[in-house]
């Protein structure tokens, strides 16, 4: 694992995300109401909506465009959708969000 | 042969520590206890009983003179250790060096202290010792005191309730969003704020302090960051607290956050041990004594040369503020592979929460009724598979088998004197006695007492109040619940919303028995503009329970860019104001530009990170946004009227804009559209618009309802006005109705097919008065929300927020 410092827990809102570009395309960091932190691909498997845009409710994200439901823990789909986003390491230490650029950089090699 | 060992600090943990080893092996040891209090050690957990009046301090001492003597302890109470000097194995202080062959570090920790301006002023106090307790009592002698708590963790709520006790007049001023965030989820923090602004103690969460203001060196006021002044004679700063790590430091052990010690509690240097508050282990800290007394076991059996290792436990919390009821152990974040289990009754202020995995519990919140807490944390601690109990698990371990949760709750809950039904001003104990009096169905009741005979909205309501009094004599229908989050309906909601005077979400949350910790993407945003509508100055709007388009303030596209829409008022527009448009199209590469059918030009296909810097360009040259994206007023189209028209009547494109001009900013159920036409052949298309105007010679015929979307549907008229004033009036009268009672994501045509027209005019037409509160209560609303929102955002920090957090565009190319 590499873990980079990609920013501080206090610039993603609560219940929220933010991006982090990357040259295989954005990943959604997201905050939760209790605080944690989950790194996923910001393209929805649908129709490539961008997930940071969606509602944050408990460990779930809602796709801006057309509601399908993600967790933010594993990526599936929830309910009757069918699709998986993939995920990332990423965890908080001291405040800053680190994401682990090895899973990253595997993501083109894949 | 007797050793020489050294104690620094008399506190909780090193008393624990010397009472194992003067009970196992008496003559192990010459013990030297140093103490910076010029006391023993007493139990520091119940000074908070001290401080409200319920203990006194010679009920807390756990170690006094006698004992000390009949141990053989020499006492150096009153003298603070300065030095360690490893090499020749003495500690200095003021009575000289003082030898050891162990040295035993418990030290503690030190209150945290904001470095903020007059944090040294005369008055600002901590919350650590006895001291301290004495002199916020002292200062709780002087009638009419005020305090100020910084913190709204354990100490400080302690230090507030005690406070309140001794008859202070206390506000606690916390950073978070929700009291004591470390120990209790929103639900259960927003029950304690209820139970503590019960009791008087002024609560302000999310509120940053700034300053402390002081008058000849003692403090005066604590000044917020949005400029309010608490006015004190003394501020409690109980922001946390830090190990007393100094001497540690200095003698070079090895020192993190805390005093580094091994499972054995031995330091870097084999001869100095530590234990307690002041001590970090495998990375962790420690703030509660249970812990602290396992450490004091194994540091007395190290010192004996007995094996022995430290494991931490999981811990519990309980506030000892009395009469709170409160409890919380474990992890309870939410996860996927985690399931709650969650338990409100809103009639006794109860809820709690289990937070399962793998069958095991890992983590617990109640409030309300915490009897259950210490059987829960043993399960918790035992790792005990609770498959089999499940079912009934949260009723604990009294109620293998108990009642589910009743899903009439909030209603049962009611007092008598809430209103049920706001058109004809009925409470719930008016339909309880009608109940009573023999009325058995809804016909009955609303024969009886008028009760949902008006708009209808209250039925639901009517309906639960019959079930709950009547209980297995009524069969209550089933209406469609907003969501599955509940089994209420958007009527039944809003209602209790009013009747109970809900103002934030964690309060509907409990209040109406949600079955989730936070609702879900269909109720939040619901529950946002009701909460927002009906308390505009009390609750403020969370970006968060909102769609995307609302949130980014622009219309999201299926490509992931968004539209700008200035606002055009009335459908005008000018030279300049096309030059500015057409400037920023081209400096932000927009890739479309049209013409709407809302009169004004959209520009679409900007980016995200684009969108502030185009907004304050715009502003600049005077637009403001368009609110293309909200559920709110987006346009009121006008035709050209008497100004160039040679049929116009009357000026409709002046009225347009006075009418675009008065209601932009405000939120609605679903979006809002206007027309006005300047006479009957209607060129504005008035006649399908949610409200829609149409000028004649003698007046403004005013019609509502329309629609010309997935519905079409020509408007009804709600009534002829003489006066553009009078149009005006009824306008805003109407919206600020449609605000108030319809349900999230109905348009007017809806509403009002459900409310009836005759029951709008009678609240906007027929009653002026009631004409003028309406619109006084939207002009209320607009004083908070009628705010550009791209002036609002036009700064750097919307830029950052609108931007990518990082970008990695290079590192992960490597
Ligand atoms: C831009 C515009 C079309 C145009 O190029 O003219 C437009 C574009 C959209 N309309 Fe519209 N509507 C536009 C005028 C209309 C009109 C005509 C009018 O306003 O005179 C109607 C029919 C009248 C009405 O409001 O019902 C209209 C009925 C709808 C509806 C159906 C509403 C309904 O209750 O039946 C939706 C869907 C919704 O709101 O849920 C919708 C939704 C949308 C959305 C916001 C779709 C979405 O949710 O993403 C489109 C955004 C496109 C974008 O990316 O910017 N749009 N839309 C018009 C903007 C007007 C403006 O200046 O603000
Ligand atoms: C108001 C209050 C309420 C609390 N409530 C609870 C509760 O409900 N439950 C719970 O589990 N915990 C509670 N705690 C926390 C608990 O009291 C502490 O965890 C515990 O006291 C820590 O023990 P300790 O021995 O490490 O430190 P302390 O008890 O603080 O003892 C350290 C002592 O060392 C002295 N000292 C420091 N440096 C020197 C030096 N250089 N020379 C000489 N002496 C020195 C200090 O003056 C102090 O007396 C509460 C604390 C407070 C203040
Ligand atoms: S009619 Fe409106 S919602 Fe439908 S595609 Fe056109 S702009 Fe989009
Ligand atoms: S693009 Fe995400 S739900 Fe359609």
């Amino acid at each position: 694992m590499s873990w980079i410092d990609i920013g501080s827990i206090d610039d993603v809102p609560v219940r929220g995300a933010r991006v982090v570009k990357t040259a295989q395309g954005c990943v959604a960091v997201f905050r939760t109401a209790a605080d944690e932190v989950f790194a996923m691909s910001d393209t929805c498997p649908h129709k490539a909506g961008p997930l940071s845009e969606g509602i944050v409710h408990g460990h779930k994200v809602t796709c801006p465009l057309h509601n399908w439901v993600f967790s933010l823990e594993t990526g599936e789909a929830q309910g009757a959708d069918d699709g998986r986003v993939p995920t990332y390491p990423v965890r908080i230490d001291a405040g800053r969000i680190l994401l682990d650029g090895a899973e990253l950089a595997k993501r083109t090699a894949a | 042969m007797t050793q020489k060992l050294v104690v620094i600090g008399a506190g909780m943990a090193s008393g624990r520590a010397i009472e194992h080893l003067v009970e196992t092996a008496p003559d192990a040891y010459e013990i030297t206890l140093f103490g910076t209090e010029p006391r023993g050690n007493y139990n520091r957990i119940m000074l908070s009983p001290v401080l409200s009046g319920e203990k006194t301090y010679e009920e807390i001492v756990t170690h006094d003179a006698d004992w000390y003597a009949t141990h053989g302890v020499t006492c150096r109470f009153g003298e603070t250790v300065t030095g360690i000097d490893r090499a020749r194995k003495v500690v200095l202080s003021a009575g000289g060096e003082t030898p050891y062959d162990k040295l035993l570090i418990a030290s503690g920790s030190n209150p945290f202290i904001i470095p903020m301006p007059g944090h040294d002023l005369d008055g600002v106090l901590a919350y650590r010792d006895l001291d301290d307790t004495y002199a916020m009592m002292k200062a709780a002698e002087k009638p009419g005191a005020k305090a100020v708590v910084i913190g709204g963790g354990l100490l400080g709520l302690e230090a507030a309730a005690g406070l309140k006790m001794r008859g202070m007049d206390v506000t606690v001023v916390h950073l978070m969003g929700h009291l004591m965030e470390r120990q209790l989820d929103e639900a259960a923090g927003y029950l304690l704020r209820k139970e503590l602004v019960g009791r008087g103690i002024n609560v302000l969460c999310s509120s940053n302090s700034k300053e402390i203001l002081g008058e000849d060196g003692k403090v005066r006021a604590l000044l917020l960051d949005n400029g309010t002044e608490l006015p004190c004679d003394i501020l409690v700063m109980a922001v946390g607290i830090r190990p007393n790590t100094a001497l540690a430091k200095e003698a070079e052990l090895a020192v993190g956050r805390g005093i580094h010690v091994d499972d054995q509690m031995v330091t870097s240097d084999p001869d100095i041990l530590s234990v307690g508050e002041c001590v970090e282990h495998d990375g962790a800290i420690f703030g509660l004594v249970a812990p602290l007394y396992d450490q004091a076991k194994i540091v007395a059996k190290t010192l004996l040369g007995e094996a022995a290792a430290f494991a931490p436990k999981q811990t519990s919390t309980k506030l000892k503020v009395t009469g709170v009821d409160l409890f919380s152990a474990g992890d309870f974040a939410e996860g996927d592979d985690r399931e709650d289990i969650v338990f409100r009754d809103p009639a006794r202020g109860v809820y709690k929460r289990l937070v399962l995995q793998d069958n095991r519990i890992i983590g617990a919140v109640m409030y309300g009724d915490t009897a259950d807490g210490n059987w829960f944390f043993g399960l918790m601690k035992d790792g005990t598979d609770v498959s089999d109990m499940r079912e009934t698990l949260i009723f604990g371990p009294a109620y293998q088998g108990g009642a589910a949760a009743d899903p009439m709750a909030a209603v049962a809950a009611l007092p008598a004197d809430a209103e049920i039904c706001g058109c004809n001003g009925v409470c719930k104990g008016q339909i309880v006695e009608a109940i009573q009096g023999g009325a058995t169905t809804l016909e009955d009741v609303r024969a009886q007492t008028k009760a949902s005979g008006s708009c209808g909205t209250c039925t639901g309501l009517v309906e639960q109040v019959l079930a709950v009094t009547l209980g297995d004599d009524f069969v209550l229908p089933t209406a469609k619940p907003v969501c599955t989050c509940t089994d209420l309906t958007h009527e039944d909601v809003r209602r209790l919303i009013k009747s109970q005077e809900l103002k934030s979400q964690p309060a509907v949350w409990q209040e109406l028995g949600w079955t989730t910790p936070n609702g879900c993407h269909v109720c939040r945003p619901a529950i946002n503009f009701y909460l927002l509508a009906d308390w505009p100055l009390e609750y403020q709007d969370d970006p968060q329970s909102r769609f995307v388009n609302e949130r980014n303030h622009a219309n999201i596209q299926k490509d992931g860019t968004y539209s700008v829409v200035p606002r055009m008022w009335g459908g005008i527009t000018t030279a300049a104001e096309l030059r500015a448009i057409a400037d920023a199209a081209d400096k932000y590469n927009v890739p479309t530009v049209k013409v709407t059918g809302g009169q004004r030009i959209d520009l679409l296909g900007v980016k995200k990170e684009d969108l502030p810097r185009m907004w304050a360009d715009l502003n600049a040259a005077g637009m403001v946004s368009g609110h293309a994206y909200t559920k709110g007023l987006r346009t009121v189209k006008t035709c050209v009227g008497t100004d160039h028209c040679r049929f116009g009547t009357q000026d409709s494109t002046g009225l347009g804009i006075k009418l675009e001009k008065r209601l932009w900013g405000s939120w609605t159920p679903h979006k809002v559209k206007m027309a006005v036409s300047g006479c009957p052949r209607n060129c504005a298309e008035s006649t399908c618009k949610d409200v829609g105007i149409i000028c004649v010679d003698s007046g403004y015929e005013v019609g509502v309802a329309g629609a010309a979307g997935m519905d079409l549907k020509e408007t009804e008229a709600l009534a002829k006005a003489t006066t553009e004033q009078e149009a005006i009036d009824m306008t805003v009268a109407f919206v600020q109705l449609y605000r108030e009672n319809a349900r999230y994501l109905d348009r007017p045509y809806k509403w009002v097919d459900k409310v009836g027209l005759d029951w709008v005019k009678a609240r906007v037409v027929d009653d002026v008065e009631n004409r003028m509160a309406l619109v006084a209560r939207f002009d209320l609303s607009q004083t908070v929300y009628q705010k550009d929102p791209w002036a609002e955002r036009a700064d750097a920090k919307t830029q950052r927020a609108w931007s990518a957090l990082a970008d990695l565009t290079l590192e992960a190319a490597e």
